[in-house]
C-alpha cells in the first residue's frame, strides 16, 4: 500500500501532522502502536503561549475547545502551577486567592478524586472547604459488589445526566463563590464542561484525577475522527517492526499486523514518543530508537541515565534522537533525507511539567510544513 | 546480558505498566459493573492467578473476547488471551446444554440444513423463543440466523471441473455460516475470483474454527478440531495454495487463537491464511483489474468487525470498497456491535449486549446507508436486528458491482 506520508506514531505529534497534511491534499497514513499519551494529557500546553495560528485553525475544525490566559491551574493537591494555552475546560487563574469558599464535590465509591488532599492544601492557604458527596441514581447502578467507581463510567454516565447534576448542585450550594468537580466531564459530548458552567451560579472549576484523563481521551477521538474525516488512514494497534532504507532514503516499513505487506511512501515521520511509547528503549547497556537504529542522544555510562533521589530531574527524559537543522534524524552521523522526527522521540520533554504537549504541536507543525514544502518526487 | 531483551512472559503480561488505557476501550465495562475490566481481569488477575488459582474471578466470562483492549495497548500485552487462557486452566465448570448447542455450529448446521424451511418456520415462532427463553435462557427477543436448505460445499463440489480450469487456485476455508445459512456469500466470493481469473478449491474436510467452542468453555472440543484444521491447512498450503476466508473471525482464529489460546502449533501455515479482501486488494495492487458496473450505485457504511481490528486488515476492506465506481463510502466509528459470536444470544448477556451496540446503531441510523457493509456474520445479525438495515459483507458488495459477463 503506498501513501505520501507513512507515520509512526497516533499520539498528539502523529495527528496533528497527519491532520496538517491530509488537509493538503497529501494522502497519510498513521501506524499506531496501541493508544497514546494524550490519554494522560493535564489539559494545559505548558510550553506553549498563544495558540499558533495555524494550531488554533487546526484545533477548532476538529471541534476542540481552546483559550489562552497567562495565569496558575489548580492541582489535585490543592497547589498551583503556571498555565497559559489550555483546553477550555482548564480554569486559569490570574488572581489569588482563586476563591474564599469552595464547594468540593465528589461521588460515593468514586476513588480517583482524593478530595481530602484538595481540601487540606486549599485551607492551608486560608480557603474555607466544604465537601458534598452527590448521589445520583444513575450513578448508584454503576456500582458493582466493590462499590468503586472509575472516572470513564462516571464521565459516560455524566454525558448524559449532567443536567441532573446540576440541579443536585445548585440545591446543596450555600454561600460558596466556586464549585470544584473532578474532570469527568465531555467525553463524548465536549459541549458538557461549558453547560455545566452556565448551569450553576457559581465559579466551576475541574480539577485533574486519575488516569486515563478524559479531556485527554476526548481530544484523541476528536482528533482521529477529524484525520479520519480528512481521509486519513489510522493503523490503529499495529507496530513499525522494520524499515527498508537505501542509501539514506527510507522505501518502505514492515509492520507486524500487515507482515510482508509493506508500507511505502515517500515521506515519513517518526512521532513514536519517547520511552513510555517505546519510542526510545534501553536494555541494560544502551539507549535506542527501536525502528530505525537512529542516533541518540544520550549519556554514555548507565550511571549517568538516571538520578537515584526520585523526584529530581532525571537524565534520561532528556535522551532523544539525534537530528539535523531540518528535524531529518541521523544514522552514523548521516541524515535519512526522507525521514522527520516529531514529538518526544526528540527527547527534552518533561513530562512532569506536561511540555510534552507543545514540543508535539511545535514539531508536527515544523514537520508538515518541511513535508510540504519539499519535493515529492525525492526518489 | 541478552536476558532482559528476549525473555517474554506468557501472552506478554509483564509488560502491563498498569496505565489503564484498555479500561477505556473495553465494551463490556461500559455497561456492566459486574465485569472487573481488562486491566484486572488480565495483566493484575494473572499476577495472582500464578501465586493461587483460588484467586480467578469467575466474572472472567463476561469477556466478549472482543480484543479491543489489545488494540489500545501500548506495551502490546495480549490482554483478551490472557483472559481467555484463564478461562480455559481455571475454569472447570461444565458448559451447560445451552452453551453446548450454541457452540456446536457445525452439528447445528448439519442438523438443521436437510429440513431448513422447517427449521426457519420454527425458530421464527414466538412461541418457540418464548420456549428457547424459558428452558435453555437463550433470550426470546434474539432473532436466529435463518439455514440454507443447500449446502455451500454441496454447491461447490458441484463445480469441481470447472473451477480446476482455473489456471491459479486459492483453497477456501467457507466456515460453517456460509456452508449452512449463507451459501450466497461464498458464491459472490467464487464469482470475484472467477473475474479475477482465480478457481476456488474446498479444503480436505474443514471443521468448525471452533471459536464458539473456545468461548464456552469447551476448549477441549476446540483443539482437537484446530489440530484438524491446520491439518487440513497444511495439506493445501504444502500444494501451494493460499487460503481465503470471508469471515473475520475464522481468520483471526485459525492464525492467532489456535497458537495463542489452544497451542496448536500453525506457524507453517499462518501466513498463507488470510481474509479474501486482503487477498483481493493484493491482486488489483498488482496489476489485476475487475470490471464493474457502469451505473452502479450504492450508499455503503462499513463497520469494522473488533476481530478484524485485531488483525489490523479492516484497511484492506475499507480501499477495496472505495475503489468500485459509484460506491459512496463513508466509515462508521470503531465500536463494538455488542454480539460477540453467541455472547448475545444468552438471556444473561442480551441487555449489556444492545447497550453496548446502542452508539454504533445509532449512527447507522444516522447515516442511513443503502447497506452496511462488515466482514462478520454475527455482526450482521446484531446490525439487521437491530436496526432493521441489511448488512452485506464486502465481498458481496464487490460481487453485486461487478459488470456481467
Amino acid at each position: 500500500m503506498r501513501f505520501d506520508t507513512l507515520i509512526i506514531g497516533g499520539g498528539l505529534t502523529g495527528l496533528v501532522a497527519g491532520i496538517s497534511l491530509q488537509k493538503a491534499g497529501r494522502s497519510t497514513a498513521i501506524v499506531s502502536t496501541g493508544q497514546n499519551t494524550l490519554h494522560f494529557f493535564s489539559g494545559s500546553f505548558a510550553s506553549l503561549k498563544e495558540a499558533p495560528q495555524p494550531m488554533a485553525e487546526l484545533f477548532a475544525e476538529a471541534g476542540i475547545g481552546l483559550h489562552y490566559s497567562p495565569g496558575v491551574r489548580l492541582m489535585p493537591m490543592g497547589t498551583f502551577r503556571e498555565a497559559e494555552l489550555s483546553l477550555d475546560d482548564v480554569s486559569i487563574f490570574s488572581t489569588s486567592p482563586f476563591a474564599r469558599r469552595v464547594l468540593v464535590i465528589s461521588f460515593p465509591g468514586y476513588h480517583e478524586f482524593f478530595h481530602p488532599f484538595l481540601v487540606e492544601g486549599l485551607e492551608k492557604q486560608g480557603i474555607y472547604c466544604r465537601v458534598h458527596m452527590l448521589d445520583l441514581p444513575e450513578l448508584s447502578r454503576l456500582k458493582p459488589a466493590t462499590g468503586e467507581m472509575r472516572s470513564l463510567q462516571l464521565a459516560r454516565t455524566l454525558d448524559t445526566a449532567w443536567n441532573k447534576l446540576v440541579q443536585e448542585i445548585r440545591l446543596v450550594l450555600k454561600d460558596e463563590d466556586t464549585v470544584i468537580l473532578p474532570q469527568v466531564f465531555g467525553l463524548n459530548d465536549p459541549s458538557v464542561p461549558g453547560r455545566i458552567r452556565q448551569g450553576i451560579p457559581a465559579q466551576v472549576v475541574f480539577v485533574g484525577t486519575f488516569p486515563p484523563s478524559i479531556p485527554g481521551i476526548r481530544t484523541q477521538i476528536l482528533l482521529k475522527r477529524r484525520f479520519e474525516v480528512l481521509g486519513g488512514t489510522y493503523l490503529m494497534g499495529d507496530q513499525v517492526m522494520e524499515a527498508h532504507v537505501h542509501d539514506g532514503v527510507v522505501h518502505s516499513v514492515v509492520t507486524r499486523n500487515l507482515d510482508n505487506h509493506y508500507l511505502e511512501a515517500d515521506h515519513f515521520v517518526l512521532a513514536s514518543g519517547s520511552f513510555f511509547s517505546k519510542g526510545l528503549m534501553s536494555n541494560p547497556m544502551r539507549v535506542y530508537e527501536p525502528v530505525f537504529g537512529l542516533d541518540v542522544a544520550a549519556a554514555e555510562d548507565r550511571n549517568d541515565w538516571y538520578n537515584p533521589e526520585f523526584a529530581a530531574d532525571q537524565p534520561y527524559m532528556g535522551f532523544g534522537v539525534l537530528t539535523d537543522s531540518s528535524l531529518h534524524p541521523m544514522v552514523d552521523g548521516r541524515p535519512l533525507k526522507n525521514l522527520f522526527a516529531a514529538g518526544s522521540v526528540l527527547g527534552a520533554t518533561r513530562p512532569e511539567l506536561g511540555t510534552g504537549a507543545g514540543l508535539a504541536v511545535n514539531s508536527a507543525f515544523a514537520v508538515a510544513d518541511a513535508i510540504l514544502q519539499s519535493d515529492t518526487s525525492i526518489r | 546480558m541478552k536476558l532482559q531483551e528476549y525473555t517474554s512472559s506468557r501472552h506478554n503480561f509483564e509488560e502491563c505498566m498498569k496505565c489503564t488505557v484498555c479500561t477505556a476501550y473495553c465494551p463490556v465495562m461500559q455497561v456492566n459493573p459486574l465485569y472487573p475490566g481488562p486491566k484486572q481481569a488480565g495483566p493484575d488477575g494473572e499476577r495472582l492467578r500464578l501465586k493461587d488459582p483460588y484467586f480467578f474471578n469467575y466474572a472472567l466470562k463476561y469477556c466478549m473476547n472482543c480484543k479491543r483492549c489489545e488494540v489500545a495497548c501500548p506495551s502490546g500485552v495480549r490482554i483478551a488471551d490472557l483472559i481467555q487462557s484463564a478461562r480455559i486452566r481455571y475454569d472447570h465448570t461444565k458448559p451447560k446444554l445451552r452453551d453446548q448447542i450454541l457452540a456446536s455450529t457445525d452439528l447445528m448446521g448439519s442438523l438443521a440444513r436437510p429440513f431448513a424451511p422447517i427449521v426457519n418456520g420454527v425458530t421464527g415462532l414466538k412461541l418457540t423463543r418464548g420456549v428457547l427463553d424459558a428452558t435453555l435462557k437463550i433470550d426470546h427477543r434474539r432473532t436466529f440466523p435463518r439455514y440454507s436448505g443447500r449446502s455451500f460445499e454441496a454447491w461447490l463440489r458441484r463445480r469441481e471441473k470447472e473451477q480446476s480450469a482455473f489456471t491459479e487456485q486459492v483453497a477456501y476455508f467457507h466456515g460453517c455460516y456460509v456452508n449452512y445459512n449463507y451459501p450466497k456469500l461464498g458464491k459472490d466470493l467464487v464469482k470475484v475470483l472467477n473475474a479475477l481469473g482465480v478457481g476456488v478449491k474446498l479444503l480436505d474436510h474443514e471443521k468448525c474454527c471452533g471459536i464458539a467452542l473456545i468461548t464456552n468453555g469447551m476448549s477441549k472440543k476446540a483443539t482437537s478440531q484446530a489440530i484438524h484444521n491446520v491439518e487440513a491447512l497444511r495439506k493445501a498450503v504444502s500444494a501451494g495454495l493460499k487460503v481465503l476466508t470471508s469471515s473475520s473471525t475464522c481468520a483471526l482464529t485459525l492464525r492467532d487463537e489456535y497458537p495463542e489460546l489452544l497451542g496448536v502449533d500453525n506457524a507453517d501455515v499462518r501466513d498463507s491464511v488470510m481474509l479474501a479482501t486482503r487477498y483481493i486488494f493484493e491482486r488489483l495492487e498488482k496489476g489485476a483489474t475487475l470490471r464493474f458496473k457502469p451505473d452502479y450505485h450504492r450508499k455503503v457504511a462499513y463497520h469494522t468487525p473488533c476481530h478484524l481490528e485485531r488483525m489490523g486488515w479492516g484497511v484492506f476492506s475499507e480501499k477495496l470498497l472505495r475503489s468500485i465506481p459509484g460506491l459512496e463510502f463513508t466509515s462508521l466509528d470503531s465500536a463494538c456491535c455488542g454480539i460477540a459470536g453467541t455472547y448475545g444470544f444468552k438471556k444473561e448477556n442480551y441487555e449489556a449486549s444492545q447497550a453496548i451496540g446502542e452508539p454504533l446503531f445509532e449512527q447507522i441510523r444516522s447515516v442511513d446507508p443503502e447497506v452496511v457493509a462488515c466482514d462478520c456474520e454475527t455482526c450482521k445479525w446484531q446490525i439487521e436486528m437491530s436496526t432493521g438495515y441489511t448488512v452485506e459483507n464486502p465481498i458481496s458488495l464487490l460481487a453485486d458491482a461487478l459488470a456481467d459477463e
